[in-house]
C-alpha cells in the first residue's frame, strides 16, 4: 500500500469528540453536542473507506492484467506507521506503532461503520436523556480505544485498546448508575473481565520471555524461522491468550458479564455487546493466529470452547422471556461460532461471520431496542405481541434480522455460518462432532429467534395499557441501512473473502471438501433453520398454549433453562462466596484488624506509656529543670575530663558494645 | 629569694577560684527561692569562666581569651536588660519571685 494514511486520526478524531464532549458538553447546546458525537465517526469511517478505496485501487485497478505502467503485481503489504517509541528498556522495545493490513481494515469498517449508524441511532433513542452528552462522550471513548485495539502494531498496544474498551464498556453498562442493577452490571463486567485479562497479560509476559518482542509480525516471522516451535510454550501461550479472550468475548467460562450487561442503553448493547467489543477476542486469535497453527492442542481448546459455548448459551436463549436477555444469549452462542471457526483454523470464516454479524446482530438489537422504545420501557415478551401493525418498519427490519441470523439463503447469516460449519466439517471425526453441535446451535437459534419474533410482532397484543408508537426518522434510518446489510453482506462469498484476508490470516483450511459437499452441508443447515421456524411457529402462533404446558410437563429442564444452569449461583457459591469469607474473616479480621491493628495499638501503646513516664520528668518546676541541667552537664564534664581507659581499662570496649557494633 | 608579692600567682589558683566562684552560682541557681538571686547566681557562673578565660590568656600570652571575655560581658549585659525585664513582667503579672510559684507550665 503506497502513501501515506495518516492512520493515528482514526483513533484520534473520536478522542476528540470524547474530549469535547466529555468537558464541554454540559455546557454547549444540544445540537452542538449531536454534532461533534456524530462528525467524529463519520470522519473516521472517512479515513477508514479513503485506506479501502486505495486497497481496492491498489489490487484491483494497477494489478488489472494489461494495465499500463503498472508495476509487477503483488500482494498488498500491511501499511506499518510508527509514531514514536514508547518503552525502551535493555532489549525491550515497544513503538506506539499502527498497522493496516486487510485484517484492521475489514475490522475498522465494522467498527467505524456500524458505530457510525448506531451514533446515529443514538440521537434519537438517548434525545430526552439526562446525561446526553456524557452517553455520547463514552460512545466517541469507545471507537477511540476500540480503532486503537485493531490498529495496534504490538501486543502492549493493543492491551491498551483492550483495557480502553473495557472501561468504555463499564462506563456505558452502568450509564444509569442511579439503578443498582446497572452499577452492579457494570462491576461484575469489568471484574469478569479482568480474569480473562490476567491471561492476556500473562500470555504476553510469555511471549517476551520467549520471543523478546511484542511486536506481531516479528513473532510470526521468529516462529516461521524456526519449526521447533510448537507445542509447550507456545501451547501455553496461546491458552493465556485463550483466557484473555473468553472474558472479552464472553465465552465458557467467562461468559456471565455479558446478559447482566444489558443493563446498559439498548444501541450500547447494539455497538459493544454484540458488533465490535465482544469481538475483540475472535479478532486477537486471529491475529495471533500464527501462535495458534503452532498449537494444534490450543486450537483444539478453542474450537471446543465455542462449540460448547455456542451450544450452551443457544439452549438459555430458548426460555428467556426479557427481549434483550434472549439477544444477548444470542450473541454469547453466535461469538461461539466464531470461536469454533478461529478453532478449525478458519479465520476468515470467523471474521467472515463477525462481520455478517455486526450487522444482524447491531439490527436486532436497535430493532429490538426500537419496540423498547414504542413500548415506553417494557422488554418483557410476554406483554408484547401483534406489534406489526404498530411498528410496521421495526417489523419488516426485525424480520430481516431473524432470517439473517437463522441463516436462511439469501441473507448474510447463511453464507458466514456455513462457511464455518463446513470448515468444522472437514476437520476429521472431531470436527464432525463440532460441526454436529453447530448444526444443533443453528436449530436453536432459529428456534428461538422465531420465538421472539412472534411472541414481539404476531399474535394478539398482551397488555392493553400501552400505547406502542413507531420510532422517529433517525432510529428507523439505520435500522433500514443495518437490514440492507444484512441481506447483502454474505453476497461477496467466503472465497473473495477468504481471499483478500489471506495474506493477513492465512488461507481457509478447505482443501479436502469439494463443492457438492458444501451445497449438501448448505441445504442441511437451512432445512434445519426450516424446522426451527417450524416449531416455533407450532408453539407460539398455531398453539400458543403449547409452551406453558411443556414446560409444565418438563419442569426441571425448564427451570434450569430458566435460570441459566444457575451460572451465576455456581460462581457465586464457588468464587463470590470464598473470595468474600476469606476477605472478610481472614484478611479483614485476621490480617487487618488483629496483625496490622494490633500492630498499631502496640506501637500507639508503647508512646502513650513512655509518654505517661517521661511526663514525670516536665514538672514544671524552673529548680527541678536546673537541676537536670546541672546533673547533665556533670555528666558530660565527668565523660570527658575523667582519663577512662587508665580509670576502667575495659571501658571503651564497653562503649563500642554499648553503641550497637 | 624574692619576696611573695613578687612572685607569680600560680595559675591553679585563678582556676581553683574560679571553679568555687562558678560552684556557688550553681548552688546559689539551684537553691535560692527568689528570682533575682537566682538571676545573680546567673551572672556569678559567668563571671567565675570569665575569670579562668582571663587567667588562661594570660597564662598563655593569647589575646582571644581576652576578646572572648569581652563578648561574654556583653552577652551578659545583655542577658541582665532582658531578664530583668521578664522579671519585672512576671512581677506584675504574678505579685511574686518565688520560682516555685511561677509554674505555670505543670502538668
Amino acid at each position: 500500500m503506497t502513501g501515506h494514511l495518516n492512520l493515528w486520526l482514526i483513533p484520534l478524531l473520536p478522542f476528540a469528540g470524547f474530549l469535547i464532549n466529555g468537558l464541554l458538553g454540559g455546557r454547549l447546546p444540544k445540537w452542538l453536542v449531536t454534532t461533534v458525537a456524530l462528525l467524529a465517526p463519520l470522519a473516521a469511517f472517512g479515513l477508514v473507506l479513503n485506506a479501502a478505496a486505495g486497497v481496492y485501487i491498489f489490487t484491483h485497478i494497477q494489478c488489472a492484467p494489461g494495465c499500463p505502467g503498472c508495476g509487477p503485481c503483488s500482494i498488498m503489504h500491511p501499511a506499518v506507521e510508527k509514531f514514536g517509541t514508547w518503552l525502551n528498556i535493555g532489549a525491550l522495545h515497544i513503538d506506539f506503532s499502527f498497522v493496516l493490513d486487510q485484517l484492521s481494515l475489514v475490522m475498522l469498517l465494522v467498527i467505524t461503520g456500524v458505530g457510525f449508524l448506531i451514533h446515529i441511532y443514538s440521537v434519537g433513542y438517548m434525545a430526552h436523556e439526562e446525561g446526553y452528552a456524557r452517553y455520547f462522550s463514552y460512545l466517541n471513548l469507545f471507537l477511540f480505544f476500540m480503532t486503537v485495539l485493531v490498529l495496534a502494531g504490538n501486543a502492549l498496544l493493543m492491551f491498551v485498546g483492550w483495557e480502553g474498551v473495557g472501561l468504555a464498556s463499564y462506563l456505558l453498562i452502568g450509564f444509569w448508575f442511579q439503578k443498582k442493577t446497572a452499577a452492579d452490571a457494570g462491576k461484575k463486567a469489568f471484574i469478569v473481565n479482568r480474569i480473562g485479562d490476567f491471561g492476556f497479560l500473562i500470555g504476553m509476559f510469555l511471549l517476551l520471555a520467549n520471543f523478546g518482542t511484542l511486536t506481531f509480525t516479528e513473532i510470526a516471522t521468529k516462529l516461521g524461522q524456526d519449526p521447533g516451535w510448537t507445542g509447550g510454550v507456545v501451547t501455553v501461550i496461546a491458552l493465556c491468550l485463550l483466557l484473555g479472550a473468553t472474558g472479552k468475548s464472553a465465552q465458557l467460562p467467562l461468559y456471565i458479564w455479558l446478559p447482566d450487561a444489558m443493563e446498559g442503553p439498548t444501541p450500547v448493547s447494539a455497538l459493544i455487546h454484540a458488533a465490535t467489543m465482544v469481538t475483540a477476542g475472535v479478532y486477537m486469535i486471529a491475529r495471533n493466529h500464527v501462535l495458534f497453527d503452532h498449537s494444534p492442542f490450543a486450537l483444539s481448546v478453542v474450537a471446543i470452547v465455542g462449540a460448547a459455548t455456542a451450544l450452551f448459551a443457544a439452549t438459555i436463549g430458548l426460555v428467556q422471556n426479557d427481549i434483550k436477555r434472549v439477544l444477548a444469549y444470542s450473541t454469547i452462542s453466535q461469538l461461539g461460532y466464531m470461536f469454533l471457526g478461529c478453532g478449525v483454523a478458519a479465520y476468515s470464516a470467523s471474521i467472515f461471520h463477525l462481520m455478517t454479524h455486526a450487522f444482524f446482530k447491531a439490527l436486532l438489537f436497535l430493532a429490538a431496542g426500537s419496540v423498547i422504545h414504542g413500548m415506553a420501557g417494557e422488554q418483557d415478551l410476554r406483554k408484547m405481541g401483534g406489534l406489526w401493525k404498530k411498528l410496521p418498519v421495526t417489523f419488516a427490519v426485525t424480520t430481516v434480522g431473524v432470517l439473517a441470523i437463522a441463516g436462511f439463503f439469501p441473507f448474510a447469516g447463511f453464507f458466514s455460518k456455513d462457511a464455518i460449519l463446513y470448515a468444522a466439517f472437514l476437520q476429521g471425526t472431531g470436527g464432525k462432532a463440532l460441526w454436529f453441535a453447530g448444526l444443533v446451535t443453528a436449530l436453536l437459534t432459529s428456534f428461538y429467534m422465531f420465538r421472539l419474533w412472534y411472541l414481539t410482532f404476531l399474535g394478539k397484543s398482551r397488555s392493553e395499557d400501552v400505547h406502542p408508537h413507531e420510532s422517529p426518522i433517525s432510529m428507523l434510518g439505520p435500522l433500514v441501512i443495518l437490514a440492507l446489510l444484512s441481506i447483502c453482506g454474505g453476497w461477496i462469498g467466503i472465497e473473495r473473502f477468504s481471499a483478500f484476508l489471506s495474506p493477513s490470516v492465512g488461507k481457509l483450511p478447505t482443501e479436502a471438501g469439494s463443492a457438492q459437499l458444501e451445497l449438501i452441508l448448505s441445504i442441511v443447515a437451512v432445512a434445519v433453520a426450516l424446522l426451527g421456524w417450524f416449531v416455533a411457529d407450532r408453539l407460539y402462533r398455531q398453539k400458543p398454549t403449547q409452551p406453558a404446558e411443556l414446560a409444565a410437563a418438563l419442569p426441571g429442564s425448564y427451570n434450569l433453562l430458566l435460570n441459566k444452569y444457575y451460572g451465576d449461583e455456581f460462581y457465586g457459591a464457588t468464587v463470590v462466596k470464598p473470595l468474600l469469607a476469606t476477605s472478610q474473616y481472614f484478611l479483614g479480621w485476621v490480617v487487618d484488624t488483629a496483625i496490622l491493628g494490633g500492630a498499631a495499638w502496640l506501637l500507639g501503646g508503647i508512646a502513650t506509656l513512655s509518654g505517661a513516664l517521661l511526663q514525670r520528668w516536665q514538672s514544671g518546676n524552673l529548680r527541678s529543670y536546673a537541676a537536670w541541667l546541672t546533673v547533665g552537664a556533670a555528666a558530660v564534664l565527668l565523660f570527658v575530663v575523667v582519663p577512662w581507659p587508665t580509670v576502667w581499662p575495659d571501658s571503651m570496649n564497653w562503649i563500642w558494645k554499648m553503641t550497637g557494633h | 629569694m624574692n619576696s611573695l608579692f613578687s612572685q607569680e600567682v600560680p595559675i591553679s589558683w585563678y582556676l581553683l577560684l574560679s571553679a568555687v566562684l562558678f560552684s556557688l552560682g550553681v548552688v546559689g541557681f539551684l537553691i535560692k527561692r527568689n528570682l533575682i538571686t537566682v538571676f545573680m547566681s546567673i551572672e556569678l557562673m559567668l563571671n567565675a569562666v570569665n575569670l579562668s578565660f582571663i587567667a588562661f590568656a594570660h597564662q598563655w600570652h593569647a589575646v582571644k581569651g581576652q576578646i572572648i571575655v569581652l563578648f561574654v560581658m556583653m552577652v551578659a549585659a545583655a542577658e541582665a536588660a532582658v531578664g530583668l525585664a521578664i522579671i519585672i513582667a512576671v512581677f506584675r503579672a504574678r505579685a511574686t519571685l518565688a520560682v516555685d510559684r511561677i509554674d505555670l507550665m505543670k502538668l
